[in-house]
C-alpha cells in the first residue's frame, strides 16, 4: 500500500533535533517551564503521599516487576494465548511488525467499515506510528476524545507527557484554544465552565461517529480482555458507543492473568495520577451481542520491541507500564518538559525507549539526556533500573562514533580519547596535571578563579565559575610531606 | 587500623584541601594513611559517558592497585558509587573471571568516607568544631547508588558549634552529572539554577555534601552569582577543630 503523508516533526525521532537543541525552545521560555515545573510538582506530591500510605508498596514493586519479567521471558507464548482467548470471543487479532503495517491494517479496516471519520482515546502507540498524520492524508478524520487530546489537537499542540499530554499548557491558554476553535468568546478559564465547554463539543462525536480506535493498558492472557484506565470517562463511551472498536496495543502490554491487575492497577494509579484507583478502569472481552461494539479488532504492534526482548540489559524497558513516575520527578524533564525528546515518548523512559525503538539508528541524544541521578529507577512501580539501560545505550552510540570520521573533529571524542591514555600512567597524570596548571593560568583571574574558557570549557563558564588550579596537587603535597616528616 | 586512601583524580587536581582534611581527620581518629602515588581515576567519566572498554582499563588498573589493602576509603560517593554498582558489570562483560574475583574479595574493604567513619571505625562524634551555619546536599550518588542515608547528617549533628540548616528538595540533583554538564549545557545551567534557589534561600554560610563534584558545579554558580555561600567537602568540616579550623574557613 503506497503511503504518502508528512509525519508530524515533535513526535518523529527521524526528524526531531538533538535533545540539547530541541530543550532550547522551552529553556528560553519561561511560561513553558513554570507550567511544567509547576504541574510536575502537584502531581509528585500526590503520588508520594500516597505511596507513603501503602506500607507494602516495596513488595508491590517487586512483584509487579516478577510479572513483567514473566511476560517477556515467555512472550510469544501469552500473546498466542491471548490471541486464542481474544478470537474465541469474538474478537479478531492482527499483527504488525511495523508502524507501516499497522497503519495500513487500521486503514483497511476503516474501510471495510466505510469510515469517514473516528473517535480515538487512549492511544500513545497510534502516535507513535503517526496514525492520525495518515489517517488524513486517506481523507479519515480522526477527534481526539481524551480531554488533554482534545485541547492538543485544537490547539494544533502535540503531546509532551505520557499520562497528562497537554501538561505544558495552562488553564488559560486552554481557554483561548477552546474559545478561537469553538467560537465561545465568553469562555471562561473556570475548569468547570471548559470542561462544559469540552463535554458539548465530545457528545456530539460519541452519539454520531461509529467507529473507534483505542490503545490499551493491558491485555490479559488468561481471558483475552483487555483493559484500558482513565480519568474522565470519555474513554469508556469510547469503548462502549461505537459499532466497531479497534484497539492499538504494543506487544508488551500483555499480562499473563486476570489476577495480576490487582498489583498493575494499585501501582499505575498511585504513580500516575497520584489516585488510589483511577476513576475509570474499563475491561472487556470479545464482543457481547446487544451490549458494546460489535465488531472488535486488536492489532498487535511490534515496531521494534522484539529487538528490545533480545538483549539482556535493555529487555527491562519493555517493562514499562506507562505511568509517567520517571517524568515528573526527573529533574532534566522538569526544565525541558516533553517536546525537547523529539517523540511521543519522552522524559527518562522516553530517553531509553526511543532510540530503542529506532534500532539506534536515530535519536542517539536521547541516551545522554540524563545527568544520571537515579529519581527515576527509584520511583518506578515496575523497576527499570533505567540509568544501567542508558548507560548501555551510551556506549553503543560510543561505538558508532568509534568508526565515523567525524570523530577526528569532535572534541569530546578526542578529549576522552587523550584522558584515557593520561589516566593509564600515574606519570603522565602528573604531567598532565602540570600542564592543566600552566594552561589555565593565563584564564585565572586575580581572584583565582576563571571566569571565561574557550572550546568545549565554555560550555561550563557560561553559568558557572571555576576556581583556579591550586598549585600544588594532592598528591605532590602528600609527598613532600612524607619528606619532611619521616 | 591501615587505610589506604583512594584520592580521586578530581579531588587530588582540583582540591587537595579535600584530601589534606582527610588525612588530618582520618589520623587524629587514629588510622594509619598510606597513598598509592599510582592511582589516577576509577573511571567513571568514561563509563558515564558511553567509554566503556577505556574505563574497563581504568577499572582493572583500580583492582590491580589495590587488591591486598587491609582499607580503602575514598571522599567522593559518585567514585565509590562507580565502583560498588558499575565495577561487576564491568568485569562480567570483559569475562575475565580471575579479575572479577579479586574484585569480589576486595569490594567489602572499600568504603566511602562517611560509611568508612561509622560503618568502620564507629564514631558519630568525630571531635570537630565548625561554628557555622551549614546546610546539606545529598548527592544523587550518595543517596540513591550508595544508600549513605542519614550517615552524614549522624555526623554533621555531632559537630560542635555547628547549625545545621535544612535543604529543601535536598534529594534533588544539582545538574552536573559529569560530561552531561558540558554536552547539555544549557539544560545542566537550568538545573543548577532551580537548585540554587532552593540552596541559597537556605541562608547557610557553607553548602556541604560528599562530593566535590556537585559542590564545584554549585560553588561555580555560587561564585559567578557573587553569592554570600561557599561550598566545602564534608571531610573539611569534620577535620575542622577548635585550636584549629578548616583551611581556608576564617
Amino acid at each position: 500500500m503506497s503511503e504518502a503523508f508528512t509525519p508530524h516533526p515533535i513526535l518523529d525521532p527521524r526528524l526531531a533535533p538533538p535533545f540539547p537543541t530541541a530543550a532550547l525552545h522551552v529553556l528560553r521560555n519561561p511560561q513553558l517551564r513554570k507550567n511544567v515545573s509547576h504541574a510536575t510538582d502537584v502531581i509528585q506530591t500526590k503520588r508520594a503521599r500516597l505511596v507513603a500510605e501503602k506500607t507494602d508498596w516495596q513488595q508491590l514493586r517487586t512483584a509487579a516487576a516478577a510479572i513483567r519479567n514473566q511476560v517477556l521471558e515467555n512472550l510469544a507464548g501469552y500473546l498466542e494465548e491471548f490471541e486464542a482467548r481474544c478470537t474465541a470471543a469474538g474478537g479478531t487479532v492482527h499483527w504488525a511488525s511495523d508502524a507501516a503495517e499497522a497503519r495500513a491494517i487500521i486503514l483497511d479496516l476503516l474501510h471495510q467499515e466505510h469510515a469517514s471519520e473516528v473517535i480515538k482515546i487512549k492511544t500513545m502507540t497510534s502516535a507513535e506510528i503517526q496514525l492520525n498524520p495518515a489517517l488524513e492524508a486517506a481523507g479519515i478524520r480522526a477527534y481526539e476524545t481524551d480531554l488533554a487530546e482534545i485541547i492538543l489537537q485544537l490547539g494544533d499542540e502535540e503531546p509532551s507527557h505520557i499520562v497528562v499530554p497537554a501538561l505544558h499548557l495552562n488553564r488559560s491558554q486552554v481557554r483561548e484554544i477552546f474559545a478561537r476553535t469553538m467560537g465561545l468568546e465568553s469562555l471562561t478559564d473556570d475548569p468547570k465552565a471548559l470542561t462544559a465547554a469540552a463535554r458539548n463539543y465530545l457528545r456530539q462525536k460519541f452519539l454520531t461517529i461509529p467507529t473507534a480506535i483505542s490503545g490499551a493498558n493491558f491485555l490479559i492472557a488468561q481471558t483475552g480482555s483487555m483493559a484500558v484506565v482513565e480519568s474522565e470517562g470519555n474513554g469508556r463511551m469510547c469503548l462502549t458507543l461505537p459499532r466497531a472498536l479497534i484497539t492499538l496495543a504494543g506487544i508488551e502490554k500483555v499480562l499473563p492473568r486476570f489476577a495480576d491487575l490487582e498489583v498493575m492497577l494499585q501501582l499505575l494509579a498511585r504513580s500516575a495520577t497520584g489516585e488510589r484507583m483511577s476513576p475509570y478502569t474499563s475491561l472487556w472481552t470479545g464482543v457481547t451481542p446487544g451490549d458494546g461494539p460489535e465488531r472488535f479488532h486488536v492489532v498487535l504492534l511490534d515496531n521494534g520491541r522484539s529487538s528490545i526482548l533480545s538483549r539482556p540489559t535493555e529487555r527491562q524497558t519493555l517493562r514499562c507500564i506507562r505511568c509517567a513516575a520517571c517524568l515528573n520527578t526527573c529533574p532534566v524533564y522538569r526544565q525541558t518538559g516533553g517536546h525537547a525528546y523529539g517523540s511521543v515518548y519522552p522524559g527518562p523512559i522516553g530517553a531509553i525507549l526511543t532510540p530503542q525503538l529506532m534500532h539506534m539508528e536515530y535519536a542517539q541524544s536521547l541516551p545522554f539526556a540524563s545527568s544520571l541521578c537515579g529519581a527515576c529507577y527509584e520511583v518506578c512501580p515496575v523497576k527499570i533500573d533505567i540509568p544501567k539501560v542508558l548507560l548501555e545505550l551510551r556506549s553503543q552510540v560510543v561505538n558508532q562514533e568509534r568508526v565515523q570520521a567525524a570523530r577526528f573533529g569532535d572534541p569530546m571524542f578526542i578529549g576522552m580519547k587523550a584522558a584515557s591514555t593520561v589516566f593509564a600512567s600515574a606519570r603522565r597524570f602528573r604531567t598532565a596535571q602540570w600542564l592543566g596548571r600552566i594552561a589555565l593560568r593565563v584564564f585565572t583571574g586575580k581572584d583565582g578563579w576563571i571566569h571565561s574558557l574557550p572550546g568545549l570549557g565554555a560550555k561550563w563558564t557560561q553559568t558557572r565559575d571555576l576556581r583556579g588550579l591550586p598549585d600544588q596537587s594532592f598528591r605532590r603535597w602528600w609527598a613532600a610531606r612524607g619528606k619532611g616528616e619521616r | 587500623m591501615r587505610a589506604s586512601l583512594f584520592i580521586t583524580c578530581y579531588n587530588d587536581t582540583l582540591f587537595p584541601e579535600t584530601g589534606r582534611a582527610v588525612v588530618r581527620l582520618l589520623e587524629r581518629l587514629g588510622v594509619e594513611l598510606e597513598f598509592h602515588p599510582q592511582q589516577t581515576c576509577c573511571g567513571q567519566m568514561h563509563a558515564n559517558t558511553g567509554f566503556r572498554a577505556e574505563a574497563f582499563s581504568q577499572a582493572k588498573r583500580f583492582v590491580g592497585l589495590y587488591r591486598d589493602a587491609e582499607t580503602v576509603v575514598i571522599p567522593s560517593s559518585s567514585c565509590m558509587a562507580m565502583i560498588r554498582d558499575q565495577y561487576p558489570g564491568l568485569f562480567e562483560e570483559l569475562g575475565n573471571e580471575a579479575l572479577r574475583r579479586e574484585f569480589t574479595a576486595l569490594l567489602p574493604r572499600i568504603y566511602e568516607l562517611s560509611e568508612f567513619l561509622i560503618d568502620r571505625l564507629g564514631v558519630e562524634d568525630v571531635g570537630a568544631y565548625f561554628p557555622h551555619r551549614v546546610t546539606y546536599h545529598a548527592s544523587c550518588h550518595s543517596l540513591r547508588g550508595l544508600h549513605v542515608g542519614d550517615r552524614p547528617i549522624r555526623l554533621l549533628s555531632k559537630v560542635r558549634g555547628l547549625e545545621l540548616i535544612p535543604l529543601e528538595n535536598m534529594d534533588r540533583c544539582c545538574g552536573f552529572g559529569g560530561t552531561f554538564s558540558i554536552k547539555n549545557s544549557e539544560v545542566s545551567s537550568a538545573m543548577l539554577a532551580a537548585k540554587m534557589q532552593d540552596v541559597l534561600s537556605t541562608r547557610a554560610e557553607y553548602c556541604t555534601a560528599l562530593d566535590n563534584s556537585c559542590l564545584m558545579h554549585m560553588g561555580g554558580a555560587m561564585h559567578r552569582q557573587y553569592a554570600a555561600m561557599r561550598t566545602i567537602h564534608l571531610a573539611q568540616i569534620l577535620s575542622s577543630t577548635e585550636g584549629s579550623p578548616a583551611e581556608g574557613v576564617a
